[in-house]
């Protein structure tokens, strides 16, 4: 089913115009790590989930060099991130903020996890105390056969 | 002539489907044998009749006829014949048509030859068989029609999306299905058997060939859509967490679970209930999966509301196959009676551990892919749920699953030794922690969680093969009588070893390439030449040729390798005529298990825009899952888990009767 992820692709090539390219990586390699860092974790907003960084579209190079630009004023890395969801919203973070919209999508596996062990943990000693001993029935069937 | 008998032949098919699903349920009832007595013939005719309008599909495509609407938009007379017949299966439609003719002949086969299992929960299974059938032809004929014609036939076709013509995609969609189609079954199997309440060692092993089988396609359906991914998106990722890419992942990590938990009900007669339940949960996974795919829910939510159509018949079609099957569920577990009894350290705990984890990766992954979608319709917030997220929560969770994998073959059934299993895996341990220091201290540590991530797949690795080691007494007796020993160990004891063998090495390849991947993007003209992790990449020279429905822009590399072999590569850009999109076709060298990725970006300033990357074992994460897969089939092939296989006496003292 992957062809239907390419066509969704295919919206974003359709600007040919390519991913990260010389003229935007900046001269300082710390300051450029930084940068392809935070690119890996903003959205690429008219794409199909796809980074601002791994993104051909125009708007993901605006980002990338929207990016750089504010590293380079100083921003630290989070200061960057709060520019741009300030100006596209909460959407153009790939890794979702813990706030009151997303707290159940951050507990929601740790809860499963915790409601699957606590399950296993009730289960299991109901069974040990159904089979720790003989019901009084059985034992009287049992002194029988002594 | 041809649609319009391809679609009297689905139609006749959805109309036997009726029949065997009527049938299925008389047989369950005291005078309905005369009903009954049609369910098998009905499922095998129904068979040849979806072959029969699959291939007519088929043949439509091979022809170009351009009177019938899916060919118009999605084929082009001057399309490579490989691509015309890929072409008829690369869509909506055709595939929809090709997912109800696999699962046809799969109830076809299971009606023709399966004989094991008592009629009474045959009947009921292929009965459930039928009316997950019928809900997919109703969709079918209802909403997605491949046969309809068009009044006004177009002088030529639109053609395939270029992306999609690659040899690797045009199996990718086929494979995948086999998948789901393979889960279907399994998922009828659980049904009949919750109706007739004949939930016995016999009918895991009935049902184990079908779930191994789809795990297999699955398996290897993921790994060639990642290879794809890989080589044809033109940036060497290799997984996005893309929702297409977890409708897939959440079917494959159920039938994991199913696996195991079927073979502890095969062997053991344990874990009756909760196979069951995953038996439904599993096939619900590749429902899900289909409904997020073909609904359009994924572009938008709106866009969703605004052409509900196909979207609110899959979700209807979901609720009431789902809903149902857990309604039946609840209304029947509780009459089933536990299975065999074990203590919490045996393999039945381990393997137990082993569905708990993933059952709440599952879980994880549901949530996360549903999450945003949910919140958008509910509230109106719109947010992101990608890769940076799953890879925290989905990491979190395989890692101690990964941790223990290696004990659960090393323990006995019923009642098992902690620590004898521990002993026995020290050597694993000791092995698996020099590696990790010595490939940390020869690599660097890029990434702080490299190293833990190391650990855990040799561990895994080692723990595989410490298996085999401790099976077959190797050291510990003379070495001829330990290669017997191996030999003669059952084909279920090897596909498991392979099979972990293979995660550990999945694991590898993920963290070398994480870790230590370089790259490096730069403008080059013909003449001049980059250095990147050793390697020396000279750019010869850059041509414009066309291709069979493409112009193509060449450029031509020289790669010389840190040993001083020399090798050409090749990455072009492609432009399609019909479509007029460009694609990038990127150049891979293999060298070891490491690749070298070379693409051609666009012109810049009378130069080219080059990107290359160096990615360190990458193809491991390939091989890895192509081991799984072998494992598999070898899996497939063991008679100890056949019906009416001759069970070893127990050792153990018998059980009071329950």
């Amino acid at each position: 089913m992957t062809w239907l992820r390419a066509l969704l692709l295919a919206l974003c090539l359709a600007t040919p115009v390519a991913a990260l390219s010389p003229d935007e990586v900046l001269p300082d390699p710390v300051l450029e790590q930084r940068a392809r860092d935070i690119s890996a974790g903003l959205r690429c907003l008219v794409c199909q989930n796809q980074s601002i960084d791994d993104s051909d579209a125009d708007l993901a190079k605006d980002l990338r060099v929207l990016v750089r630009e504010r590293l380079v004023a100083g921003d630290s890395d989070e200061a960057v991130r709060q520019y741009l969801v300030d100006r596209y919203g909460e959407y153009v973070l790939l890794n979702p903020r813990v706030n009151s919209h997303t707290i159940l999508l951050w507990v929601a596996a740790p809860g499963l996890l915790l409601a699957g062990l606590g399950t296993l943990f009730v289960v299991g000693r109901r069974r040990r105390t159904v089979n720790a001993g003989l019901s009084a029935e059985e034992q009287a069937a049992l002194d029988e056969l002594k | 002539m041809i649609a319009e008998f391809g679609l009297a032949a689905l139609w006749l098919a959805a109309a036997l489907a009726g029949l065997q699903l009527l049938g299925g349920f008389a047989g369950l009832r005291a005078g309905g044998e005369g009903l009954a007595a049609l369910v098998r013939p009905a499922a095998v005719v129904q068979a040849l009749l979806c072959a029969l309008a699959f291939g007519a599909l088929l043949l439509l495509f091979v022809r170009t006829d351009l009177s019938v609407a899916l060919v118009a938009k999605n084929s082009h007379s001057a399309k490579p014949f490989i691509f015309k017949l890929a072409g008829a299966w690369g869509n909506h439609e055709g595939s929809m048509l090709l997912w109800v003719a696999v699962m046809a002949l799969a109830g076809g086969l299971i009606a023709a030859v399966e004989r094991r299992l008592p009629e009474r929960t045959m009947l009921a299974t292929l009965g459930a068989q039928a009316f997950v059938g019928l809900g997919f032809y109703a969709f079918l004929l209802a909403s997605s029609n491949p046969f309809e014609r068009l009044a006004q036939p177009p002088a030529e076709g639109m053609g395939l999306n270029p992306l999609l013509q690659d040899i690797g995609l045009a199996l990718h969609p086929p494979t995948l299905y086999m998948g789901y189609v393979g889960l279907s079954v399994a998922f009828s199997f659980a049904v009949g058997a919750l109706l007739t309440r004949q939930v016995t060692p016999d009918f895991a092993k009935v049902m184990r060939p079908w779930v191994l089988g789809a795990w297999i396609f699955l398996t290897l359906g993921i790994t060639a859509g990642s290879y794809w991914a890989y080589y044809e998106l033109g940036w060497g990722g290799w997984w996005f967490w893309d929702p297409v890419e977890n409708a897939s992942l959440m079917p494959w990590l159920a039938a994991t679970a199913l696996l195991h938990s079927a073979s502890v009900l095969a062997s053991r007669d344990a874990l009756r209930t909760w196979t069951l339940l995953l038996g439904v949960v599993a096939f619900s996974m590749s429902m899900v999966g289909t409904f997020l795919v073909r609904s359009g829910i994924l572009t938008s939510v709106h866009t969703f509301a605004s052409d509900p159509t196909r979207g609110l018949v899959i979700l209807a079609l979901l609720a009431l196959v789902i809903g149902g099957a857990f309604a039946l569920f609840a209304f029947r577990a509780a009459a089933l009676r536990q299975g065999g009894l074990f203590a919490p350290v045996s393999r039945e705990g381990a393997l137990i551990l082993n569905n708990l984890f993933l059952a709440t990766a599952v879980g994880a992954v549901l949530v996360g892919t549903l999450y945003p979608l949910l919140l958008d319709a509910l509230t109106g917030t719109t947010i992101s749920v990608g890769a940076p997220f799953f890879d925290l929560t989905f990491g979190a969770l395989m890692a101690p699953l990964l941790l223990v994998l290696p004990f659960g073959p090393l323990l006995a059934w019923k009642r098992a030794d902690i620590v004898g299993a521990a002993q026995r895996l020290m050597g694993a341990a000791a092995l698996a922690i020099f590696a990790t220091i010595l490939i940390s201290a020869l690599g660097g540590v890029t990434i702080s969680l490299a190293p833990i991530g190391l650990l855990l797949g040799f561990w895994v690795a080692f723990g595989a093969v410490a298996e085999l080691v401790d099976r077959s007494k190797l050291g510990r007796i003379p070495l001829g009588e330990s290669a017997r020993r191996l030999i003669g160990l059952p084909r279920t004891a090897w596909s498991t070893a392979i099979a972990h063998f293979g995660i550990g090495i999945t694991v590898l390849g993920i963290v070398a390439v994480s870790a230590w991947e370089t790259e490096l993007v730069t403008t080059l003209n013909p003449g001049e030449s980059a250095e990147l992790s050793g390697y020396i990449i000279a750019f010869d020279s850059f041509e414009q040729v066309p291709g069979p429905n493409y112009l193509s822009d060449e450029g031509h590399f020289t790669v010389t390798a840190p040993d001083g072999g020399t090798r050409q590569m090749m990455a072009d850009r492609r432009t399609y005529v019909a479509s007029g999109m460009p694609t990038t076709e990127a150049a891979i060298e293999t060298y070891g298990f490491s690749q070298l990725y070379l693409q051609l970006g666009e012109p810049l300033d009378n130069t080219h825009v080059v990107r290359i990357w160096h990615k360190p074992y990458i193809t491991l994460i390939w091989l890895g899952a192509i081991l799984m897969a072998f494992a598999g089939v070898l899996s497939l092939t063991d008679r100890k888990l056949r019906v009416g296989a001759p069970r070893r006496a127990a050792k153990t003292t018998p059980q009071a009767a329950q």
